[in-house]
């Protein structure tokens, strides 16, 4: 085996995928960008020509990545750890500021945002930790050690402000489920976020009314045999309430208007037509067009270049956060599912490729991989849809930007590059 | 557990955008949504509405340019408001009220600021229009009319409302529509087809080119002319004669159904409902509920028809062979019902059809009604076989003319007569009326010249039609150039016509004559009723009078009804007899008769219901 070289080694199939949704990404960018079609598709004047340019950068970094010995990423995870640290930190002093947010250096040809490299910084350093002869996930130290790794740059990351950003890293989460964290924390989480909701939506009274139904009715249906003890349930419902009277609180005193609005447009608690309006045209604007631009398209789109919302340049932002729209009005329904079959079975194979490592180290990196990847894939297709409220995180491989595109392709090539060294990691 | 944890959360994931993207692109995309994307603008090409002529190719309604002075806030520089409002013909409070209200409506939409500028002030204001950005000029056409006549004809146009936008997708706000008459009934000919240019904008309504390079873009098709079978000259002299009056005349070719004239009185002039005091003018005319002018008398009215009608009863009672013309019944001044006498002014007398018709002799026709309904056993197969004679003249129903209003008339039948007496308590002397015209017959003027018309053609009609041909194919519906027959045969209207001659030769009508035209006529006097403030109260009888010219070979039916005229020589018999030597002859040789029709009115009549005085009717006033 060890006879077969990088390239027998490599997984094509993943690669296939990742060069497909590349290419269409490219294509929408192409066709919310074009203004002149005069032009060539390398002019760097345009969006898309820049675009080119930095998957070409990408696949310079791919072939830097698998040149590397695939151990030097396990060996120096903790370096790239800290030196990503630092230069979170440094945007304090050294930032540049665009759109409002202090997230980037100044490179002079390039914009570099730390944010991006500290996602694979931190997937390394979370594999290594994890990965660590001595460490053990069950023991609360080492839980918070764990979650110490996770949320020191999202706090960085948080005041430059860039909320979207310092919310991926939530998603390293899974790869603590995978490895053995308790999934019931998952539960308590979901419980919260759904108290949160429905209180907004229906109050605290409804919600304690409907607590205490649902637990009558586990009493009255469970199996004779099934013993529930009772003090724990009525604590648990009694924590709920103090959580839900604590939401009315925290939504008015600690969230800001415009999250509010965001998250009343989310969860359709505005019901005066009037302000919904309001709503639709200032903070609802991008959603509300974006919605519109995908339901124009139908089942086959207006084709490639026709789109005349796209064109008009109604969906602000739509080649960075909202290229998924072009992709819905464009080319309809059967591209848009296209899509998300093809991110879908992108996913699956990552996990499928994961989960045949041998080194724990790999495997957990992996996992850090698609739960990044994924947890981008569903904040942006569901904020594009309506069905999320507005948070600001690209697609991944699709949106323009080459930040993005070189770092997406630099964790998922070091992925591929450790999977590729597989069979040697039990000798 | 874990393993699987993150792969079903993807497919959940998957399955989710799935479910929302069907609802979106699948359940929520309508196909066209072209129509409302914001994205395109639709930038339309008008053609010009169609011209119309009468039948002798006399243009009667023509296009007029006007222009309105268009602003877009946005735009606007600053501007001389003085000199402006000068050019304009308007004050610097109106301007600056004008300006506000186009700003609220839109800043970066065009509002109408001046309507409807006149050619002379156009003029003026074209050669310094540069000065002023941010308003422009658009031209509109308008209809303009050379004649004065026939407005209940040629119907008028008025800008889209509600309900057309809702109903009919091809309309945009502020197009006009033809709403009545002939504008209603011919709109898409006459309208033609606007062109439309689709306009890529953006999502700060910037025009950036054509969408998807004009393919879908139309030019205009032109509105098609058309002709009319009114006869101009004759409209408008009916009108005239009209004057001060209040009812409808209908002149038909019959060798063909064409309409010639069709006059309701009151009138108003077309051009009144044109331009900047439209709709001033509309609600003046509209509120009019005593004198109705937009109320069209010719086709709407529906009074009982008086004696004209028993030249039908007379052609039925031949057809079905219960009389011959020489068949006579006893006029006592009147005839008996059981033991009332109603009463007849023919004078009395043995009277046979020619005379019967003639002198209008009531006796006579009840005397022939009844043998008609002796004639069958029972009453309901009787009141069948004359309901189908009658209806079969186009009576009792809608005749089917290319005019967008209408009325049916009645020919009451067995079931009417069961509901009103009840079932069988009824029979021929029971509703006697109907014999002498009277009684549950109604008819419109339309409905009488085209018996009128039926009876000249000796047996057949052409359905009544105002349009003569349209653009360059000239073809016209087939369904107005097939006859319709009716169920008497030919040689039974020989008899009925030489004593419709008679009646002008010695009859009823022989003050109206015209040198050297033979007629063929039937007067009517019909009594009338009316309620005012719940009270009801009789009226001077409608004079109404049927006619045909020239007997030989006949060239005009007509039927002429005037409201509270008295008998039907007196106002109706002298008017018809004006227009037939009009229409055959070109000129009028009698004068003195032209001059006092013109100036008679009948207003005193129409103002006795409403005085609160006690009146007297049927006056001798000459």
């Amino acid at each position: 085996m060890s006879g077969r070289g990088l390239f027998g080694r490599i997984d094509w199939i993943t690669i296939f995928l990742y060069a497909l949704l590349v290419f269409i990404g490219w294509i929408n960018i192409y066709s919310t960008s074009l203004v002149d079609p005069n032009l060539s598709i390398f002019d760097f004047s345009t969006l898309y020509g820049k675009q080119f340019f930095f998957i070409g950068l990408a696949a310079l970094g791919i072939i830097l990545v698998l040149f590397v010995e695939s151990n030097f990423f396990e060996r120096f995870s903790s370096i790239f750890y800290i030196i990503s640290i630092l230069l979170l930190l440094g945007l304090f002093v050294f930032g540049k500021t665009i759109a409002g947010a202090t997230s980037w250096y100044n490179l002079g040809f390039f914009n570099l945002q730390p944010s991006e490299l500290a996602k694979v910084a931190t997937a390394l350093a979370l594999a290594k930790f994890l990965s660590d002869i001595q460490t053990d996930i069950k023991t609360g130290r080492h839980q918070l050690y764990a979650l110490f790794i996770i949320l020191l740059p999202a706090f960085l990351i948080l005041p430059q402000p860039d909320p979207g950003s310092a919310l991926i890293y939530f998603s390293f989460f899974f790869v603590l489920f995978r490895e053995g964290f308790p999934l019931y924390y998952l539960g308590i989480l979901l419980f919260m976020v759904v108290l949160f909701a429905t209180t907004l939506m229906f109050g605290t009274v409804w919600v304690a009314i409907g607590l205490i139904i649902l637990t009558i009715l586990v009493y009255t249906f469970k199996k004779a045999s099934v013993k529930i003890p009772i003090l724990p349930v009525i604590g648990v419902i009694v924590l709920s309430i103090l959580f839900s009277l604590s939401v009315d609180f925290v939504y008015a005193n600690v969230f800001e208007q415009r999250h509010r609005d965001r998250i009343a447009l989310w969860l359709s608690l505005e019901k005066d037509e009037k302000k919904l309006e309001e709503i639709r045209k200032t903070i609802g604007y991008n959603t509300y067009q974006s919605e519109k631009a995908i339901e124009s398209g139908g089942f086959f789109g207006k084709g490639f270049l026709e789109g005349t919302r796209t064109k008009g340049d109604f969906v602000p932002e739509q080649h960075t956060d909202y290229i998924f729209s072009s992709v819905g009005e464009e080319w309809g329904f059967l591209g848009t599912m296209t899509v998300i079959l093809l991110f879908s079975g992108f996913f699956l194979r990552l996990i499928h490729i994961a989960e045949r490592q041998k080194s724990d180290f790999s495997r957990m990196y992996g996992y850090g991989v698609i739960s990044i990847l994924v947890f981008h894939y569903f904040i942006n297709i569901g904020m594009v849809i309506g069905l999320l409220p507005t948070i600001g995180v690209p697609l991944p491989f699709f949106s323009y930007g080459g930040s993005g595109l070189i770092f997406f392709t630099m964790l998922l090539f070091i992925f591929l590059k450790l999977d590729s060294n597989r069979l040697k990691d039990g000798i | 557990m874990k393993k699987l944890l993150l792969s079903s959360i993807i497919v959940i994931i998957g399955f989710t955008f799935i479910g929302r993207l069907s609802y979106l692109q699948l359940f929520r995309f309508s196909p066209d949504q072209i129509l409302e994307d914001p994205a395109i603008k639709k930038i339309y090409d008008y053609p010009e509405r169609g011209y119309i002529y009468d039948r002798n190719g006399d243009l009667m309604v023509g296009n007029q340019p006007a222009y309105d002075v268009m602003v877009i806030p946005r735009e606007v520089k600053p501007l001389d408001t003085l000199e402006f409002c000068g050019l304009l013909g308007i004050d610097k409070a109106t301007f600056i009220s004008k300006m506000e209200k186009a700003r609220v409506y839109s800043p970066r939409l065009p509002s109408v600021l001046v309507p409807q500028l006149s050619k002379e002030d156009y003029a003026t204001l074209q050669e310094k229009m540069r000065h002023f950005v941010g308003f422009y000029i658009q031209k509109r056409s308008l209809r303009y009319y050379t004649t004065n006549s026939a407005a209940n004809v040629l119907g008028y146009i008025s800008e889209v409302n509600e309900w057309d936008l809702q109903n009919n997708p091809y309309y945009v706000a502020g197009e006009l529509k033809g709403r009545t008459g002939i504008e209603k009934q011919y709109e898409e000919v006459l309208r033609g087809r606007k062109g439309v240019m689709h306009i890529q904008k953006d999502r700060f309504n910037r025009d950036i080119g054509p969408y998807k390079d004009g393919k879908l873009d139309t030019i205009p098709v032109q509105g098609t002319e058309i002709h009319i079978t009114l006869d101009k000259e004759l409209q408008e002299y009916g009108e005239k004669l009209m004057h001060g009056k209040r009812g409808g005349i209908v002149a038909i070719e019959p060798k063909s159904g064409e309409i010639l004239a069709m006059i309701s009185g009151p009138t108003y002039d077309p051009a009144l409902l044109v331009g900047r005091e439209r709709s001033k003018n509309y609600s003046k005319l509209h509120y009019d509920t005593i004198s109705k002018p937009t109320w069209d008398r010719s086709i709407l009215a529906e009074p009982s028809p008086g004696s004209p009608f028993k030249t039908l009863n007379a052609l039925a009672a031949l057809q079905e062979g219960v009389i011959d013309p020489t068949t006579k019944f006893r006029c006592y001044h009147g005839f008996y019902v059981g033991n009332t006498l109603r009463g007849c002014h023919c004078g009395g007398g043995v009277r046979d059809m020619n005379s019967g018709i003639t002198q209008s002799c009531n006796a006579y026709f009840a005397g022939t009604f009844r043998r008609l309904f002796d004639k069958y056993s029972t009453t309901d197969e009787a009141i069948d076989v004359w309901e189908k004679h009658m209806k079969s003249f186009g009576l009792g129903n809608y005749l089917g003319t290319d005019l967008p209003t209408g009325r049916p008339g009645r020919i009451p039948d067995k079931n009417f007569y069961d509901k009103w007496y009840g079932d069988g308590r009824w029979a021929a002397s029971t509703i006697i009326s109907n014999a002498i015209g009277q009684g549950e017959i109604a008819a419109t003027p339309l409905q009488l010249a085209n018996m009128t018309a039926a009876i000249a053609n000796r047996g057949y009609f052409y359905t009544p039609h105002v349009i003569k041909n349209m653009g360059s194919s000239g073809a016209i519906d087939p369904k107005y150039t097939e006859p319709h027959y009716t169920t008497i045969d030919r040689k039974h209207f020989e008899p009925v016509i030489k004593g419709m001659a008679n009646v002008y030769k010695y009859g009823t009508a022989r003050w109206v004559q015209i040198p050297d035209v033979e007629i063929a006529g039937k007067t009517g006097t019909v009594e009338n009723f009316v309620r005012v403030d719940g009270e009801r109260m009789q009226l001077t009888d409608h004079s109404v009078f049927v006619a045909f010219a020239p007997v030989e070979n006949p060239q005009i039916a007509l039927a002429v009804y005037i409201e509270n005229g008295y008998y039907g020589a007196r106002y109706a018999g002298h008017i018809a007899s004006l227009l037939i030597e009009k229409y055959i002859k070109g000129e009028i040789t009698r004068k003195d008769l032209e001059k006092r029709m013109l100036e008679k009115t009948l207003e005193h009549e129409y103002a006795k219901p409403y005085s609160g005085e006690p009146f007297k009717i049927n006056e001798y006033v000459w």
